[in-house]
């Protein structure tokens, strides 16, 4: 059940960016932005906790959780240093995904040939 | 020689004009069978990170909210190397958001860029490059962080 609730949910955020892409023909850069401000925006009013714990990976895998835990760790880090914290704490939560892909987004480069 | 041949009835082209003319060009988009491809290849990757998840938790003894760091990492490793062998552009020619939506897009995207700036040279081309899409995902995620950071702290304090 599990499994498929996350299917699920993450298919349809899928499919709000395809509907942005298609209907509303915003460009791929802006389909992004637009999802990583809504994660932020979600987690501001309280909501993407909730979600995580409905749809599990359904929610943490898209990009909106790419904003989630931006805010998350800004605001965890405030709530012990106040508001230099907002600052410090920014990129604590995103810094395994940041730098996976700068890591083995270089190392590739250093390994494979363009296509095409 | 080199005569420039004026064409004798030149149309006016005015910007309404030249769309009506370029409409009949574009490819028609079927939104929903793009948006039933997006759906099952988006789902799937989510439905992929769910298994690495659980795997995580019981094989490895990470616990719900520290598992997902290393779900990511795969993840992206896994986009990044599919980008390099070439195989993540044509899911992406399918699945459309379906695969950019997902954090493996994020990482194709970074992937990609690195990949295809290497000729400039690794400090110019990579290294400028790499986050020429993924950063202004970043760019507005750290800014809407912020601001809903700073806000959230200071409501604290004065309430």
């Amino acid at each position: 059940m599990e499994y498929l609730i996350a299917f699920v949910v993450g298919g349809l955020i899928c499919v709000v960016g395809q509907l942005l892409m298609d209907v509303a023909k915003l460009t791929p850069a802006h389909v992004m932005s637009t999802l990583v401000v809504s994660g932020v925006v979600l987690d501001f009013i309280g909501v993407y906790d909730r979600l995580i714990d409905f749809a599990g990976a359904g929610v943490t895998v898209p990009i909106t959780s790419f904003g989630h835990a931006l805010y998350h760790g800004a605001i965890s880090e405030a709530e012990q240093h106040g508001l230099i914290g907002v600052v410090t704490g920014i990129f604590e939560v995103t810094s395994a995904g940041i730098s996976a892909a700068i890591a083995f987004g270089f190392l590739a480069a250093l390994v494979f040939k363009p296509k095409g | 020689m080199g005569t420039k041949t004026k064409t004798s009835k030149s149309m006016p082209m005015t910007k309404q004009l030249y769309q009506q003319q370029a409409a009949k060009y574009q490819p028609k988009r079927n939104v929903l069978l793009n948006s039933l491809r997006a759906f099952w290849v988006g789902g799937a990757i989510c439905l992929l990170g769910q298994i690495l998840q659980n795997i995580y938790i019981t094989f490895f003894g990470f616990t719900e909210k520290t598992a997902s760091n290393p779900t990511v990492a795969t993840l992206i490793f896994l986009a990044v190397l599919l980008t390099g062998l070439g195989v993540y552009d044509n899911i992406g020619q399918y699945a459309g958001a379906g695969s950019a939506v997902p954090v493996t897009g994020f990482a194709n995207s970074i992937a990609s860029a690195a990949i295809e700036h290497r000729s400039e040279g690794f400090v110019l081309g990579v290294g400028g490059n790499m986050f020429k899409l993924a950063g202004s995902v970043i760019v507005f995620g750290v800014v809407a962080a912020f601001v809903a950071g700073v806000l959230k702290t200071l409501w604290k304090m004065f309430t």
